[in-house]
């Protein structure tokens, strides 16, 4: 790891001001899971980096007016166990608790998990690794499509990268339109999710709609009646502690006879970025739920996916993931 | 340069001196060449954490200047900007507890507290826990004798080769703080970042359901 510097900012205009001052090869570091480890594998290699993990407010949990307001130093681990967020929006609360570990939903935070990296083990192989990654280094090639490919996209996958989105809270608020909130040097804007994540397409070294300088400051999420009938499934080679398989988000509006009025539905560990199904929720929409439709309106989310060598079960286990969430989510309307 | 910081780590033994004696010569063999003598060494009291005499800065990057407390004792020290927490402690401080398993995070061999909370030390910055309090596994014990989560590992032999035992009794005493030591199900879960290689889970699971009434009293 090279020598690098360290400042700990006090405020979002402190860092942005030390981030310009610092020059080439500033970064801002939160939590640090994703950018600390890949910095040990030679990955990532800042030569400044500026501590935004103590930003005066930034850890601020407001469930108060018509959106959820989640402030983006807030930890993991504590927006999981935020009692509205629990009560009222199950599948927020369950794609944090599902991820990670308790050790690093302490550190993490939520604005900073949005920007966590691809697990592709070809990515991960190191800074001089023997295989070529498009994403370490654009153009060098990708050796998963062709390679070991268990664990690569079946959505989203271009001739120049197949790598997951490996979140699972970037999935959940996909399904709940969130809207995140930006501050750099031009000022503060909003992006939708829908637009913050970009397709690998020929530049797959180009990952978030996030400017130099910019930094996550908040996410909020409107608030609807969905979220009570919501759920967040996750299927992994193991039980706990392991990134997905297979994942759905599923939040269901239903009226007062049993039909959805509004389904949300996204999918996640099968995708190069938060994948929303509108396909589903189109199938789904002015139906009541049963076995059958939840059945087809997963098989329809699946219509496009593309299998390589080893990942073609992935495909059957998401449709069979996503159509279990949805009668997780439906069984909750009471 | 003393090593007063030796400490029993995790596993007691019936002679607690017997003990330190043994880790400070283990120890010695493994920094051999080192700047550890055995000359300075004072045998500690069993089960206390000792006042904090860190190494020489090693250090030939930047550093940044820390103040934090660990184990209760003020510290302050120049760190290279790039070290890890568990790098300090065990290389500066020489708690040695904590353990590098796969300094990546994946493991939790490594598991200690900051203000209360269970973090893995290989993936925080050092610089990190400036004007923070860090509370390792030779902090854990009261002047009494063993925590009861240290205790309760030994009742139920919650371990083989132990190299994962100090990181696995921070995150179960962290466990039980936060209350998601309820059911066997509930420690499994929330015990998942701590990986045993020798599959000890099944006491460790035991232990904490042992322990866990006795801490939430206290």
């Amino acid at each position: 790891m090279r020598s690098l510097s360290y400042v700990r900012a006090r405020s979002v205009n402190d860092a942005i001001e030390a981030f310009a001052a610092a020059g080439d090869g500033a970064r801002y570091i939160a939590g640090g899971t994703t950018l600390y480890d890949l910095m040990k594998l030679g990955i990532e290699q800042p030569r400044h980096l500026i501590d935004i993990s103590t930003l005066e407010g930034a850890d601020r949990i407001d469930s108060g007016g018509d959106h959820l307001f989640f402030g983006a130093g807030a930890l993991m681990a504590d927006v999981a166990e935020d009692t509205v967020v629990l009560r009222d929006y199950p599948v927020l609360a369950e794609s944090l608790s599902k991820a990670a570990s308790q050790q690093l939903r302490n550190m993490a935070t939520v604005g900073g998990n949005l920007l966590q990296r691809t697990r592709c083990p070809y990515f991960r192989n190191g800074a001089h690794g023997l295989y070529p990654c498009n994403k370490r280094v654009s153009g060098s090639g990708c050796a998963a499509i062709a390679g070991l490919d268990r664990g690569q996209a079946v959505f989203g996958v271009s001739d120049a990268c197949s790598a997951v989105s490996p979140g699972d809270w970037p999935v959940a608020l996909t399904a709940m339109d969130a809207t995140i909130e930006l501050q750099g040097p031009a000022g503060k804007r909003l992006v939708p999710i829908s637009k913050f994540y970009l397709l690998p397409g020929e530049t797959p070294h180009l990952e978030f709609g996030i400017d130099p300088g910019e930094i996550v400051t908040g996410i909020s999420v409107p608030k609807t009646d969905a979220g009570r009938n919501s759920t967040y499934l996750k299927v992994r080679d193991r039980e706990s502690y392991a990134f997905a398989l297979a994942s759905a988000a599923v939040a269901l509006a239903m009226d007062g006879e049993g039909r959805v009025r509004q389904a949300h539905v996204a999918l996640g560990g099968l995708a190069t970025r938060p994948w929303r199904a509108h396909e589903a929720e189109l199938l789904l929409n002015g139906q009541t739920i049963d076995r059958a439709r939840a059945l087809d309106a997963a098989r329809a989310a699946f219509g496009g996916a593309q299998a390589g060598e080893h990942n073609a079960f992935r495909i059957e286990l998401g449709v069979r993931t996503l159509a279990d969430a949805i009668m997780n989510a439906g069984r909750k309307n009471r | 340069m003393a090593v007063s910081i030796l400490q029993p780590s995790g596993v007691h033994m019936s002679d607690p001196q017997e003990t330190s004696a043994l880790s400070a010569t283990r120890r010695q063999v493994l920094k051999a060449g080192g700047f550890v003598s055995v000359s300075g060494l004072t045998l500690p009291s069993p089960a206390r954490a000792q006042p904090l005499n860190p190494l020489p800065s090693p250090e030939n990057g930047i550093t940044v200047r820390i103040t934090s407390r660990i184990n209760g004792h003020p510290l302050s020290l120049e760190i290279d900007a790039r070290a890890s927490l568990l790098d300090m402690l065990r290389e500066r401080l020489g708690l040695v507890g904590a353990k590098k398993g796969c300094d990546h995070g994946q493991c939790g061999a490594c598991t200690v507290h900051i203000d209360g909370r269970r973090v893995a030390s290989c993936l925080t910055i050092a610089a990190k826990v400036d004007g923070r309090e860090v509370t390792t596994i030779e902090g854990v014990a009261g002047p009494d004798g063993l925590h009861p989560m240290q205790q309760a590992f030994i009742d139920h032999d919650a371990l083989q080769c132990g190299y994962c035992t100090p990181g696995q009794i921070m995150a179960a005493i962290a466990c039980v703080k936060e209350g998601h030591a309820s059911t066997p199900e509930q420690i499994k879960e929330y015990m998942s970042g701590n990986i045993c290689r020798c599959g000890a889970y099944v006491g460790i699971v035991a232990a904490i359901e042992q322990a866990a009434p006795q801490i939430e009293r206290s």
